[in-house]
């Protein structure tokens, strides 16, 4: 009985186990992956007590989703996420895992296998699931530092390393893998250049025109292309330099990520005397030549195929638990399969054949150039037997659907290639409606096999209201995300909740994105116009609305100043025609008074201006400068030019821009002064006026801490002390009344500058539109501004450089010809 | 201006009142007429609209909105009003009156009453 030759405390606790449960069965399973532990799942789920299960895992982690490594790459998971089951769920199903030691050797004889830490297990049943290896071509110069693959956790963190201190990366490869590690990494930054051995991308999934398509779009990305490139040699002596094609063509490089395909992992099986071909060749029933040991997932070979995605692995690992619990009748049959690139904003569908192949097939096209979109239906026989979308994938499940189920599309066929809504009877599909006329035993969720049933069962037990929820407890839309809509659809059905509204907030209607996304993504993705960012992150209507516009046209102007042309139409009235719109449609005007000073001459222009049009009502604000109010939109033009004559510019009381800096007279004047408060507020308003912001800015500056000028509720505010000068930050005088943060002491002027710039850069860059500092800091934390403004110099530095670069291109006056076309102010009147 | 006058029906007379180019993409140009004042609004496709220059909820210039789709919001308050059937997205309830309006090479043409 005890065949134990060496034994950890795991071990032993398992002879002690079989002791008292003398009926249980040992399975043993070989690789710790994605097949291997769904087996284990969909066996547990049938019985939980039939075995006594131990698992060899050669990576150092628990199962973890494989899929998702590319959104760790591209930074939009972190690794926890992706775990599928924790050490946790090993210890409540007593599963002895044992991690970092491969096993290395399977004897048939004795039915045990060794670790390769000398780890001797004896198995009545065991399951191989070692998965694949990536396949690497045997060229010169691959096992140079800076050569990676791209396969697990380990690879994705020489990756992101690599990342973080070089700067050019090739990626060999222009498949699904290839692609994704390219997106990945130049999402962090790395200029990235694909060389691809076909003329076209992903050719075995894609048609050459979508492929085509695909390649202009990541070219547009800043992904550089070398197809037909046959990679020669990695070159370099000690460390990766870059790619020589076969074709003289060189690729310099720091990193050389080889994706080319991968090859079934099948070394052991094969030692051990298993029929093996390209993979462990097993039959329906999931077992190889041996009846006690059976395999699963991308090792595999059945029928003569081989595997690289997870939804015929799912079906697999349903069979073999299936069989592992004594059903003898399981069959394993391969579904049809589709394809999803997981890289965001760039949406790609398909689905069996991907052109007519015999006399009979046909093919429906359809493609808008202007959109960017292109779909391919291959029929045969009046069915769809292929689809290739591009651009625009959603009816790619439906295409699917039809396909799967062999649907006669004789009826619709006019229509079909239009999509779902257009084939159906009324016209629109509602996702809802949808989803309620699906059975329960509907799969929704293709990655991970979860069926309708399961879902909205888990979703009354458990009282689920989230999509995150449903995604913990189900796994459903946990991996590629393109049955997101569905299960939405069963959240709004079963729980009656809007689960759009529980991610991050979308800016508006128009997205499903939140601010914070769409700011990183126009930096990292390189997007400079309106219509790019609408079209890269799938704006859902064409030009927007009145809330997106206006935030996105700030987002892109401080993204990249002096590069964006600011889009007027974009901008909402007041910024539009440089004066505040009152309820009456006539308009304020209040010029700029530097830190609140004035003299005879602007004050003689002001009332000329007042008299000369008819001003009805003149008041001196809060920000210590005079309104005229009631001026018409025709008469703009005019009185800005007669104020500019005498020398003054725009205050910009309208705008979500800096509007003022309000002073005390200070040290000059005021028996309690300490400083010269007054030419301070002058000089940070010479540097910030004409700034544009997330939200009207207000500054101050007091002589001393009897704090004549309010600067502890304004945006930036500056007290002058005996020693130098306090600074504050995040106060707010309107409806939610909120006193400033202490930001920091310094000593000089050239100082307090320095901070203003930095404070209202970090604003600038990290603030969503329409939050004034006092929100943005209470959602970043004081800790956060400190840690970013006073306690990184550098940083500091390089945040008042910037404010003051971008100040080079924003310090014009819009009143002063040129500022705007007199013309649009102009009523037009019909010909006579 | 010759030839502004291009057809009559119904007393009302076709009058040019502006060159395309003169109302921005996604924008919108005001024309004074005897009944008060008209807006034109432009969207992203060239579609010219007209419309009371003069918003139902509190009578806000629409002229002065952002334009997008083919809606504008009014500046005031920001009720959306749809540029083909003048009507405020619900919740808000309103209508303003349209003009008819054509665009003959370049030329826009309203409506208007003779
Ligand atoms: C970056 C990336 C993106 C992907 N995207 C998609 C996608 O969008 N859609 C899709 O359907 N599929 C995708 N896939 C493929 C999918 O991840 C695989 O099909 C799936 O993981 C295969 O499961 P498996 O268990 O057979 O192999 P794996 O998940 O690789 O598990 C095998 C495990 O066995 C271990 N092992 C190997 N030999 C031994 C040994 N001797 N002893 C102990 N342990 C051993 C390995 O270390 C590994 O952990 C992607 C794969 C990658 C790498
Ligand atoms: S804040 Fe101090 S220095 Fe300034 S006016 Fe008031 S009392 Fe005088
Ligand atoms: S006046 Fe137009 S929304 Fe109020």
């Amino acid at each position: 009985m005890v065949r134990l030759l060496s034994a950890t405390a795991a071990i032993r606790t398992h002879t002690r186990m079989n002791m008292l449960s003398p009926q249980r069965q040992r399975l043993v399973v070989i690789g710790n992956g994605m097949a291997g532990m769904r087996t284990v799942s969909e066996l547990l789920a049938r019985t939980p007590h039939r075995y006594d299960i131990t698992v060899f895992g050669a990576e150092p982690h628990p199962n973890y989703d494989r899929i998702a490594l590319s959104s760790v790459l591209a930074g939009e998971k972190t690794l926890d996420e992706i775990v599928i089951n924790s050490r946790a769920w090993y210890e409540e199903n007593k599963i002895r895992l044992i991690t970092s030691d491969p096993v290395v050797a399977i004897d048939r004889v004795a039915r045990t296998v060794t670790s390769s830490s000398g780890l001797v297990a004896p198995y009545d049943r065991l399951l191989l699931a070692t998965g694949s290896k990536p396949l690497v071509p045997p060229l010169p110069g691959l096992t140079l530092p800076g050569v990676c693959t791209f396969r697990d956790i380990a690879d994705v963190g020489q990756m992101i390393a690599a990342s973080e201190t070089h700067q050019r990366a090739v990626v060999i490869g222009g498949g699904l893998l290839g692609l994704e590690a390219a997106w990945g990494l130049r999402r962090r930054g790395m200029s990235v250049a694909v060389v691809h051995l076909m003329p076209t991308l992903m050719e075995r999934q894609l048609d050459v025109a979508a492929g085509t398509l695909l390649q202009r779009d990541l070219d547009e990305r800043g992904i550089a292309f070398f197809t037909n490139g046959q990679t020669e040699e990695i070159t370099g002596t000690d460390h990766a330099t870059g790619v020589k094609l076969a074709d003289g063509r060189e690729v310099p490089a720091d990193i050389v990520v080889v994706a080319i395909g991968i090859r079934p992992n099948i070394d052991l099986a094969r030692a051990c005397g298993l029929e093996v071909n390209r993979g462990i060749v097993v039959g329906d029933d999931m077992a190889t030549a041996d009846a006690d040991i059976y395999a699963v997932g991308e090792c595999i070979e059945h029928r003569g195929q081989v595997f690289g995605l997870v939804l015929p692995i799912w079906e697999q690992a349903k069979v073999c638990a299936a069989r592992l619990a004594g059903d003898e009748d399981a069959i394993y049959v391969t579904p049809p399969l589709s394809t999803k690139l997981k890289i965001t904003g760039i949406d790609v569908f398909s689905a069996g054949a991907l052109a007519a192949a015999a006399e009979e097939d046909e093919e429906l096209i359809y493609q808008d150039k202007k959109r960017g979109t292109y779909r391919k239906l291959v029929l045969r026989d009046n069915r769809i037997v292929g689809t290739v979308l591009y651009g625009e994938v959603k009816d790619g499940p439906w295409y699917f659907q039809q396909m799967r189920e062999g649907t006669d599309i004789e009826a619709i066929r006019d229509r079909l290639i239009l999509g779902e809504a257009a084939a159906s009877l009324t016209g629109t599909v509602d996702p809802t409606a949808k989803v309620a006329a699906l059975a329960d035993s509907a799969e929704i969720c293709g990655c991970n096999g979860v069926c309708k049933g399961t879902i909205t069962g888990k979703i009354t037990e458990l009282k689920l209201t989230t999509l995150d929820g449903v995604r913990a407890h189900t796994k459903a839309s946990a991996s590629c995300g393109s049955c997101t809509p569905l299960v939405e659809g069963l959240l709004a059905l079963t729980a009656g909740v809007d689960a759009k509204a529980a991610g991050p907030r979308p800016m508006c209607k128009c997205t499903t994105h939140g601010h914070a996304f769409v700011r990183r993504a126009i930096v990292a993705d390189g997007l400079k116009t309106i219509p790019k960012v609408m079209q890269h992150l799938g704006w859902l209507r064409p030009d927007g609305c009145h809330s997106c516009r206006p935030a996105l046209n700030f987002y892109l102007l401080c993204a990249w100043p002096g590069e964006y042309v600011d889009d007027q139409q974009s901008r909402f009235v007041n910024e539009r025609n440089h004066a505040n719109i009152q309820k009456d449609g006539t308009y304020s005007v209040i010029p700029r008074m530097w830190g609140g000073q004035t003299n005879p001459t602007e004050l003689r222009a002001i009332a000329d201006v007042a008299d000369k049009f008819g001003i009805p009502e003149m008041k001196v604000t809060g920000g210590q400068r005079i309104d005229l109010l009631g001026v018409k939109r025709e008469d703009l033009p005019a009185v800005w030019a007669d104020l500019n004559a005498a020398g003054m510019v725009s205050g910009h009381a309208y705008g979500k821009a800096l509007r003022t800096v309000k002073t005390c007279v200070g040290s000059t004047w005021c028996r309690f002064g300490t400083q010269d408060s007054t030419s301070m507020g002058v000089a940070l308003e010479k540097m910030t006026w004409g700034s544009w912001h997330p939200h009207k800015v207000k500054l101050a500056v007091s002589g001393c801490p009897r704090n004549c000028a309010e600067a502890t509720i304004k945006d930036f505010g500056v007290i002058a002390v005996d020693s130098g000068w306090e600074l504050h930050i995040g106060g707010n005088g309107g409806i939610h009344l909120r006193g400033t943060d202490l930001l920091c002491k310094v000593e000089t002027p050239e100082e307090v500058l320095e901070y203003c710039g930095a404070f209202l850069q970090l604003y600038r860059e990290e603030a969503y539109y329409l939050d004034r500092t006092a929100p943005y800091v209470e959602r970043v934390g004081l800790d956060y501004v400190k840690a970013q403004v006073v306690q990184d110099a550098a940083n500091r530095k390089a945040l008042h450089a910037r404010f003051l670069f971008a100040q080079g291109f924003a310090q014009f006056d819009p009143w002063a010809a040129g500022g705007h076309v007199a013309n649009t102010f102009k009523t037009l009147v019909p010909a006579e | 201006m010759d030839g502004s006058v291009v057809s009559g029906a119904q007393g009302t007379h076709w009058v040019e009142v502006a060159r395309l180019e003169d109302i921005p993409r996604l924008g919108s140009r005001v024309v004074a007429t005897a009944t008060g004042d008209i807006a034109l609004f432009r969207t992203s496709e060239d579609i010219v609209f007209a419309l009371d220059d003069h918003c139902p909820h509190k009578g806000g210039p629409l002229s002065q909105g952002i334009v997008h789709g083919q809606a504008v919001t009014c500046p005031l308050h920001n009720w959306v009003i749809d540029l083909n059937s003048g009507e405020a997205q619900a919740p808000d309830v309103g209508c303003v009156k349209r003009t008819p309006v054509q665009v003959q090479e370049g030329r826009v043409l309203l409506a208007l009453r003779a």
